[in-house]
């Protein structure tokens, strides 16, 4: 009985969603006040709707409710009660579920943080993405509907979740990376409405700031906490993979950044205008690209659940739909586009552009390695594979590229700022950040690593940079003695992100180059030099899981004569799938990471052991953590927060822009 | 922006939407190599047991396997014993593929050694001009050293029976 609520919940949401689809865009085009006004309340019924059946789909993990198929599926007597509510959205129809869940999140968000926006604009906006919510309910409800039964004969216990998926790293990493997705659809929302009301002006941008850039905050949080979950859970130590569900969150996550940086052009001078709207259009188009890619099984991948070809037909329509129907509006609308106001070469505007010129090579030379197996495959090349030295050899250069612009961007001033003075502090930052990266490498041990000195060097040049127009900046308003509450939110965020980028960039350079790598046979009492430490193996044993046995290794890590610490990996089996999972232990610090994981066994006892030393790997989540930090500093921006002279505002930035 | 150039994103967009409907009716288990009827790539690598260089003009001249394992891969112990059987028939040449020199080693030493000859590619270099989306992997080639096969997974008599001895009697 209770599945069926959920079942009927979801149902009434589909309902409720086209309702939202077509009754406010009805009223706009028809210009019926009372049409309009019916989508914020039907946004906020689609988000109750949604939660109840989200809520009973977790219930039934709860309670090991096996006559729901998904549970049977997903879920054991034994799996723990945190990985059970996890497990809601471990595989494919709960994690639609979840997907839609977060798209009405973000409707009931817009629907109550709109006032300051005009109100057929905001019921514009709740029409678009009541469409886009049509499109995924159908999708559920038509062919991966969570609520499926088995009766009258239910199995007596599930089949467990997936042990990869069975860590506390997926508990969030899925939320976390939808919020972006989805929070990305608010955005393409906003620049479709302003697409279907010809209000092309920079209004929308202003509108739409603060939703691209919480998306993108979520975005970034996310696809570091995969990043994390793979470097823990997977047993390899990598931390990215250039795997194409990876890459599906990485090339949004580009186009979104992109997104950012252009919308703020097109706010303060009113240029890029129709730029700024294909990338947001681009930046979720791209999304439903990689849930696409993923769900439909076109790519094959270690991460795709589902390989189904209805599936991928049913997603593949719905692109055509969503994507194809918003570049159609956008071509027809956008040749009417008028770009006023100018800049000068040396400019705010013409670094942003460089930015987004970067940024979007960068996209679709991803995009392009990630589909390349699938073109030659389709012209019947056969398969190929596109491994990580494609993508490196692309990526690395362009990222150098795109980080050497990074630091004059802040600096510079709108329109023109061909004035040298401005730029005078880079000087100093480049003769540090130069001679620090070539130093750096001839103090570490080892050969002299060119790659390395670059790399330092070009994290070195934005932190400084970025220091540099924190104090340049917070001087303007007064010298050190005053504090940092005057400078506008939206620029700590930005602080916080480059310099987080910065960090990021030099963990992600000292690791690839720099790690200490061994495979050893070990047993117990062997004793191995690691780094600075010394190991020893001093136990083995069997552990039992509450579902899973684990073979288990106590290590000691010596520090000269002294005990620095103890830890054990494992190597566990699950019961209910027979899977063999590697448990690393890893010893995390500011300056390295110790990695201890359990080979194969091998015989007489002994198991074939991986010690890493990562130097300064914790740095490229911290990093990403800085971002995804001044993401959600930037908009608490006062400015976002004033509803009664928007209006007016507008009005003055327009007069200024022309 | 011109007239003709906001229309610029959708082509675009169509012609992927070609491709991935092309894309939907491949059955990605099916998996032809791009390099059938192609001679196996130029390398530069060294034996695993030897450590001496090795390149292809020291592969068999005969119709043999080419085996793509690895120690971290399960399947492949799976398949090993009948390798081994195989190996009676005709060579097996071994590809160790992203391994380590040690654990590859200890592996062999534990499950015993079938490989003719056995190429080390800790890199997966070689893999990648292959083509290999994972270990296991074997690829059938003639004396003429073309790639005439290519068999993803576990080998087995059945899978044996049913794609290679059919090829295997035309090569010879």
């Amino acid at each position: 009985m209770i599945p069926e609520i959920g079942h009927f919940a979801l149902v009434l949401a589909f309902a409720i969603a086209i309702c939202l689809a077509v009754f406010p865009l009805y009223g706009y085009l028809s210009n019926q006040q009372g049409f309009c006004a019916t989508a914020k309340p039907l946004a906020l019924l689609q988000g109750l709707a949604l939660a109840v059946s989200f809520g009973v789909l977790m219930y039934g993990f709860l309670a090991h409710d096996f006559s729901v198929k998904y549970v049977a599926d997903n879920s054991n007597l034994d799996l723990p009660w945190y990985f059970r509510m996890s497990a809601v959205w471990g595989a494919h129809e709960g994690s639609l579920l979840l997907w839609a869940l977060i798209l009405a999140f973000w409707g009931v968000a817009v629907a109550l943080f709109s006032r300051g926006i005009p109100d057929h604009m905001s019921a514009l906006v709740l029409s678009v993405m009541g469409m886009i919510s049509v499109g995924f309910l159908a999708f559920m409800l038509f062919t991966s509907n969570p609520f499926v039964r088995i009766l009258p004969f239910s199995p007596a216990n599930g089949a467990d979740l997936n042990p990869l998926l069975q860590d506390p790293g997926l508990i969030f990493h899925p939320p976390m990376l939808y919020m972006g997705y989805v929070g990305l659809s608010v955005a393409f929302a906003f620049a479709m409405a302003s697409l279907i009301s010809g209000k092309l002006d920079a209004t929308w941008a202003r509108w739409s700031r603060p939703w691209t850039t919480i998306a993108w905050a979520f975005l970034t949080l996310g696809i570091a906490l995969g990043s994390w979950w793979a470097y823990y859970e997977l047993g390899w130590g990598g931390w990215w993979f250039w795997d194409p569900v990876e890459n599906a969150s990485l090339i949004p996550w580009l186009v979104a950044t992109a997104l950012m940086h252009s919308l703020a052009v097109t706010e303060k001078r009113g240029l890029f205008r129709s730029w700024t709207l294909l990338l947001a259009i681009a930046a979720f188009s791209l999304s439903l690209l990689g849930t696409f890619l993923v769900r439909s099984g076109v790519l094959t991948s270690v991460h795709a659940f589902a390989n189904d070809p209805e599936r991928g037909v049913f997603i593949l329509g719905f692109l055509i739909v969503v994507i194809g129907g918003s570049l159609t509006l956008y071509a027809i609308r956008a040749s009417k586009v008028s770009e006023p106001g100018e800049f000068a070469w040396i400019s705010r505007e013409s670094f942003l552009l460089f930015n987004n010129l970067i940024l979007t090579v960068m996209a679709v030379s991803v995009l392009l390695g990630t589909l390349y197996p699938l073109l030659v495959d389709a012209v019947g090349g056969g398969k190929v594979s596109v491994g990580p030295p494609f993508f490196n050899a692309v990526f690395v250069p362009l990222t150098a590229i795109l980080v050497s612009g990074m630091a004059f961007g802040p600096l510079a001033k709108w329109r023109q700022s061909e004035d040298p003075r401005l730029f005078r502090p880079l000087i100093v930052t480049l003769i540090v950040s130069v001679v620090v990266g070539l130093a750096w490498p001839s103090m570490l041990d080892g050969q002299y690593s060119i790659g390395t000195a670059i790399g330092v060097a070009l994290a070195l040049w934005v932190a400084i940079a970025t220091v540099v127009d924190v104090v340049k900046k917070v001087g303007l308003y007064g010298g050190v003695g005053t504090t940092l509450a005057r400078v506008e939110r939206g620029m700590i965020g930005m602080w916080l992100a480059h310099f987080g980028l910065a960090l990021t960039i030099f963990g992600v350079v000292m690791v690839e180059n720099h790690t200490e790598h061994r495979d050893l046979r070990m047993g117990v009492g062997d004793s191995q030099n690691l780094g600075s430490y010394d190991v020893r193996m001093t136990d083995l044993t069997v552990i039992n899981g509450p579902n899973y046995v684990a073979d288990q290794a106590t290590f000691e890590i010596y520090q000269g004569d002294a005990l620095y610490k103890t830890v054990t990996p494992q190597k566990r089996r699950y019961n209910a799938s027979g899977m063999v999972m590697t448990e690393a232990a890893i010893d995390s610090g500011v300056t390295r990471d110790l990695y201890i994981a359990m080979g194969e066994p091998l015989d007489g006892g002994d198991w074939a052991v991986r010690l890493s030393v990562k130097p300064f790997v914790d740095w490229i989540w911290a990093g990403a953590f800085l971002m995804g930090l001044g993401g959600f500093v930037s908009i608490t921006d006062k400015r976002y927060r004033q509803r009664v002279r928007e209006e007016k505002e507008a009005r003055v930035a327009e007069g200024a822009a022309a | 922006m011109s007239r003709i150039a906001v229309w610029l994103p959708l082509a675009v967009f169509a012609v992927l939407v070609g491709f991935f409907f092309k894309g939907l009716t491949l059955d990605p288990r099916e998996q032809p190599s791009a390099l059938i009827g192609q001679p196996v790539p130029e390398f530069q690598l060294t034996d695993l047991n030897t450590g001496q260089p090795l390149s292809r003009e020291q592969l068999p001249q005969q119709p043999f396997l080419l085996n793509v394992w690895a120690s971290w891969c399960i399947t492949c112990q799976v398949e090993h014993p009948y390798l081994t059987q195989l190996s009676q028939r005709m060579p097996v040449v071994g590809l160790n593929y992203k391994d380590t020199e040690t654990a590859a080693r200890n592996w062999l030493q534990k499950l015993g050694d079938p490989y003719a000859v056995q190429i080390f590619d800790p890199t997966g270099r070689l893999g990648l001009d292959l083509g290999v989306a994972g270990a296991p992997e074997t690829f059938l080639v003639d004396g003429r050293g073309v790639i005439q096969a290519r068999i993803q997974g576990e080998v087995n008599q059945r899978v044996f029976e049913r794609q290679i001895q059919p090829l295997l009697e035309t090569v010879q």
